[in-house]
């Protein structure tokens, strides 16, 4: 499986790899969360945070803060980065970090429809896009009434386009249709990556086949704990789990007939990777599962930087620095509204 | 050394010596004390509350303010670049503002500043937007007009050819005038407007799709970038007017053209109107126009208002901000009315920090004084060297390896000579010296002007060390003259040579040829031996020997230098194990080797140094033949070579033991004082060093000791050798030099053409500047640094130091730029 990429990975991809972990060597340690956890105010956070490598995105704030300017300025440092390191990318790295967008995509595009369902304003449900996921016709989403119109207006100048081919029919949109458009898409999406990976080989497939499977899992099994109780049929259910994975195909099989969460524990306990997810959770309980979840991606994101010389490092990048994003969302938010003792429920930490 | 009393302060061989000073201040005149002591710059702070985070510290609250205030000076000071207002640079006359005012000063000049801007924001916008209208109604008149005459033609066309078929090119306003004559229902609309240019392709297509093709587009590039009034930037954009038909297509234009961005603007149907508006908007636009320039205006005098305290302002907000981190630094009493501050000072300052404590006190109207007291620790104090625009260079250079243990003997001292001295042997070009000479010189003469403005990286680094540079092409113009090269060119400075031809047959100039007629040449190679066939064995024996040379000496200089740093920290265990053996057996081997170079060179005899110093190994008792050289020599290189044996397992075995029985003798010594002086117990303790309670491990410090002693035998053969660099540098130099005057000019000039003779000189020269005086400065640069960091300062530099940071408001400026 190893071929000679070792060799020969720096001439391309040797700026970029030393960038990207210079990058998250910048991330936030425990003892930043730990010092941002005491905040009282948006004010100390800001203040702890400019300290960190955020400082020049948040030192020009004007001072009643919000929430949403610390997020977006957060953000706003990741699309930068980001959008550094693929100037600098050539093929096939620079697919590589077109695809990791992708996810964000799709997002927007269900949250434009969504929207403009219910009738929001174009330009305020723009702002609440992710500008990662941002492509240039976005805006124009909101003018398709079904899936067919949305096709063939917008998507199909958008590398979503062959995603689409999977869930065309000329159904009106509701929340129900875009909640599934959202999956098909998703799961095109993630099969689609995870083809582009193996075919890169090495280092890279073998990490990032791991990371995607662990994604195509989670989704498999958030699909089924939101499907329950849903007029969603097993049929359908069943063909929005990714053909991949470890859960496939016999793990979906018994996904598809779940009825219940403690169904769903059951048929995943058979899976040692998630036998110890679903061990830190009491019966009956769904809350804590994306917290396990993602503290379980987390680990595994971390372990990408092991390896040298494989593309997986950028995925996991992004990733991380999402979370952090996350986990400074949450913080604020608990700090925002006095609601400290909650502050550690949701924080992933990362190293 | 400083104990003793006759010489001058030699401030550079040791650093400063440093105490760790306690000073209790009234929370009062806290502040001003920071102040001055941050003036007088001679106090480095601890940090005393490194358990806290930044925002539960007592001065946090003020940073926030500062933090708010320098946003608002970055604030103005954007505002500034855009109207290209440059804040004076000249201090304005001193207005003593404090903080809270110069906070509610910059509030309020920030809140102006924002009105003014929306304000004007507003105007421009509605003014950008008027312009696109005007725009809009020029071009897109362009379009109906030249539809109307493609129209008139058509009509003709149809009179002419009685055919009624609707071609393509026919225009659709005429479709519309038809219609309406013909009566018939449909009603074309149509919108008009201003798109980006390079969302127009993308706009066309989804108008396309949306519409599936029903609408007509027609679009005409705006020649000159358009102020867009809602991004305020300079777009280039393209005039669009789209015909429909239908309600349902308008709303979905309308949507398209709301999602990409593009304005759209009313426009009148016939001409009449339209030139009505033309004026009416043009009439607006000059009306606005004014407007604007009266808020620009006054604008601009508010930014000249701040222009010129903004300096001034920055300092102080930058100050206070600083003195508020300090202040973050202390520790607070309990009872909470006086600060402790811990730091360290240099000794010689004491008295100076004492009386700024004393003059803050006085100023602030303080009734207690602050508190000065030295502590007594056993932390490593910091290094700190007293340096001047013209060591502080070579002080660097050491420093880039290694910061200087606290009072260790400081390598810098002999680096200001040594550096340039080696740089100068492998660059001995007296020519190339100059060539550097005038460089630098430019550097130091500008160097007032030079030092206030930011250059440029490369710029930067040879600015800084100019005074290195100067060093260095002094030295290489010395070395020039002795190795008589001049651009690779021989002259007779100091008389005449000693060598001439036998008779008038000699032209091959070969030695053979030529005989001693006078005394040697004065000074220097003589000019005579150049281009010679035996240059090269000749200079390569001269200068190998004078490597070995100059690399025993400063060889020996580093081991001496680590008797002297024995001696300063008392241990004697030092002197006779390490600094004595190693002496000898450097001295043995190598230093005997430089005594037998100097008899050779002395005496003139032929013997065979390498043979001499490989049997001296080999067969020390064999009959030394020719090969002798004084009377004796056999058994003195008997007795050195069984000194230098003894000499290893001297360095090797008895430190670690006797190291390990003074640890035993110490740690039941400290049993007792432990009991007997709980209380200086306790301070050390508090002080969190616990040195004499580390363990003591035999076979590690043994190992350490083995390796140490290998590396040194290993050493002084391979640090001897790598000094051979000196001539294979000094070698490589001065051939490239030849063959570039050789070669390149020498070739031009036979050619008799004075073309040829131009290019020659421009390659030349090229290859002078490029390859000798930037390359070759940089690698013997490199050379020299190398000899001076491994094969120097291994002998007796520890470097593991660190450096004095101390509290100042004049390195605090240097640290921003």
């Amino acid at each position: 499986m190893y071929g000679f990429e070792a060799l020969t990975f720096n001439i391309h991809g040797g700026y970029l790899e030393a960038i990207v972990r210079g990058h998250r060597s910048g991330l936030l340690t425990a003892a930043d969360y730990n010092n941002l956890c005491q905040c009282e105010t948006l004010e100390d956070i800001k203040m702890h945070l400019s300290a960190t490598e955020y400082g020049p995105y948040l030192q020009n704030e004007p001072s009643p803060l919000h929430t949403t300017t610390i997020v977006e300025k957060c953000t706003l440092k990741l699309v930068d980065e980001y959008k550094h390191m693929l100037c600098q990318a050539t093929e096939p790295l620079s697919t590589f970090l077109e695809y990791i967008t992708y996810g964000h995509m799709i997002d927007n595009v269900v949250l434009i429809v969504t929207g403009t369902l219910h009738e929001r304003d174009v330009n305020e449900l723009l702002e609440k896009c992710h500008p990662l996921g941002m492509f240039d016709s976005i805006a124009s989403l909101a003018v398709a009434q079904n899936m067919r119109e949305l096709y063939r207006l917008v998507l199909v100048d958008t590398p979503l386009a062959p995603y689409f081919s999977e869930c065309i029919t000329s159904e009106d949109l509701d929340d129900m249709n875009i909640e599934i458009m959202r999956n098909t898409l998703y799961k095109a999406y993630l099969e689609d990556f995870y083809k582009f990976c193996k075919k890169l080989g090495g280092a890279t497939a073998e990490i990032m086949s791991d990371l995607l499977a662990f994604e195509a899992d989670r989704r498999a099994v958030n699909i089924t704990i939101n499907s329950i109780g849903t007029e969603l049929t097993r049929d359908d259910r069943r063909k929005l789990y990714s053909n991949f994975g470890l859960l496939y195909p016999y793990g979906h099989e018994e996904l598809a007939v779940c009825e219940d969460i403690d169904q769903v524990r059951a048929a995943m306990e058979k899976y040692p990777p998630y036998q110890s997810i679903f061990a830190k959770i009491s019966y009956g309980e769904s809350q804590m599962l994306d917290k396990a979840f993602y503290e379980e991606e987390v680990k595994r994101l971390c372990l990408a930087f092991e390896q040298q010389f494989h593309f997986a490092v950028f995925f996991a990048y992004v990733r991380l620095r999402e979370q952090e994003i996350r986990n400074l969302m949450w913080i604020s938010e608990c700090v925002a509204q006095n609601q400290k003792s909650r502050v550690h429920d949701s924080v992933v930490f990362i190293f | 050394m400083a104990e003793s009393g006759c010489c001058p302060p030699m401030d550079l061989f040791r650093s400063e010596p440093m105490q760790l000073v306690r000073l209790i201040i009234p929370v009062e005149s806290s502040h001003l004390t920071v102040s001055y002591l941050g003036d007088l710059g001679f106090i480095q702070f601890k940090d005393l509350n490194a358990e806290k985070s930044p925002f539960q510290r007592t001065y946090a609250t003020q940073i926030k303010r500062c933090g708010e205030m320098a946003r608002k000076l970055r604030f103005f000071r954007e505002q500034m670049k855009k109207v290209d207002v440059v804040p004076s640079t000249v201090p304005s006359e001193r207005i003593d503002i404090d903080l809270d005012n110069l906070e509610v000063k910059l509030g309020e000049l920030e809140a102006e500043m924002i009105e003014v801007n929306a304000n004007n924001e507003k105007l421009q916008r509605s003014y950008n937007e008027l312009l696109e209208y005007e725009l809009i109604l020029q071009k897109a008149g362009e379009f109906f007009y030249s539809a109307q005459s493609d129209a008139m033609a058509q009509q003709r066309e149809t009179q002419e050819r009685r055919t009624d078929e609707g071609s393509i090119n026919s225009p659709l306003l005429l479709d519309q005038e038809m219609s309406t004559d013909s009566s018939k229902v449909v009603k074309l609309g149509f919108i008009s407007g201003l798109v980006p240019r390079d969302k127009s392709m993308a706009f066309e297509r989804i108008l396309f799709r949306a519409t599936r093709g029903n609408v007509l587009l027609k679009q005409g590039a705006v020649e000159n970038p358009v102020t867009d009034p809602v991004l305020g930037e300079k777009v280039d954009k393209n005039v669009f007017v789209i015909f429909y038909s239908g309600e349902r297509a308008k709303t979905k234009i309308l949507k398209i053209c709301e999602a990409f961005g593009a304005n759209r603007y009313p426009f009148p149907d016939d001409l009449g109107k339209r030139g009505q508006m033309i004026t009416e908007v043009s009439g607006s636009i000059s009306e606005l126009k004014a407007t604007i320039d009266v808020g620009m205006l006054h604008r601009d005098s508010l930014l000249k208002n701040v222009s010129y305290h903004y300096e001034q302002w920055n300092l102080l907000v930058k100050k206070e901000k600083s003195i508020y981190h300090t202040l973050n630094m202390l520790s607070i009493d309990v009872t909470k009315k006086c600060l402790v501050a811990e730091g360290w000072s240099p000794i010689f300052a004491s008295k100076q920090v004492q009386d700024a404590l004393h003059r803050a006190a006085l100023d602030s109207n303080s009734q207690v004084g602050s508190i000065f007291q030295v502590l007594h620790t056993r932390e490593s104090p910091p290094t700190y060297f007293r340096t001047n625009k013209f060591n502080s260079a070579f002080q660097e250079i050491v420093d880039a390896y290694g910061v200087a243990k606290y009072q260790e003997a400081n390598p810098g001292v002999y680096t200001i000579v040594t550096f340039p001295f080696l740089f100068a042997v492998m660059f001995g070009d007296w020519g190339h010296g100059i060539c550097l000479l005038l460089g630098t010189l430019f550097f130091i003469l500008r160097e007032k002007k030079l030092s206030s403005q930011k250059l440029g990286d490369i710029t930067e680094m040879t600015f800084g060390g100019r005074y290195v540079i100067l060093l260095m092409s002094l030295f290489s113009i010395y070395t020039g003259l002795v190795y008589n090269e001049f651009f690779s060119v021989p002259f007779e400075l100091f008389g005449r040579s000693a060598y001439a031809c036998r008779g008038p047959s000699c032209s091959d100039s070969t030695t053979a040829g030529l005989i001693k007629v006078r005394d040697a040449y004065p000074f220097g190679v003589d000019p005579k031996w150049h281009g010679t066939r035996s240059e090269l064995p000749f200079l390569n024996s001269l200068k190998m020997k004078m490597s070995i040379l100059i690399g025993v000496a400063q060889m020996n200089l580093g081991i001496i230098l680590s008797y002297f740093n024995a001696k300063f920290f008392k241990n004697s265990v030092n002197v006779w194990f390490q600094f004595v053996p190693q002496m000898l057996f450097l001295n043995c081997l190598f230093g005997y080797l430089s005594v037998l170079i100097i008899v050779k060179w002395c005496t003139g005899s032929k013997a065979d140094l390498y043979h001499l110093m490989i049997y001296m190994f080999l067969s020390p008792t064999d009959d030394l033949g020719e090969n002798q050289l004084f009377a004796g020599q056999k058994t003195l290189q008997i007795v050195l070579l069984l000194l230098a044996l003894v000499a290893v397992p001297w360095m090797l075995l008895p430190k670690p033991f006797i190291l390990k029985k003074q640890f035993q003798d110490r740690h039941q010594g400290q049993s007792y004082q432990l009991l007997q002086s709980a209380d200086d117990s306790l301070e050390v303790d508090a002080h969190g060093s616990h040195d004499g309670h580390e363990e003591f491990e035999f076979s590690e410090v043994f190992v350490h000791q083995l390796i140490h002693t290998i590396e040194f035998v290993l050493g002084a053969v391979s640090n001897t050798a790598s000094y051979l660099r000196l001539w294979a540098l000094s070698l490589a130099h001065s051939e490239l030099s030849t063959v570039f005057y050789e070669k390149v000019l020498l070739l031009a000039w036979g050619f008799n053409n004075v073309i040829i003779l131009i290019v020659g000189i421009i390659v030349f020269i090229c290859a002078t500047v490029g390859v000798l005086l930037v390359m070759e400065t940089l690698s013997a640069f490199l050379h020299a640094l190398r000899l001076h960091w491994v094969e120097f300062q291994n002998k007796f530099y520890e470097g593991d130091g660190y450096k004095f940071h101390p509290f100042s408001f004049a390195l605090m400026d240097e640290d921003d730029e």
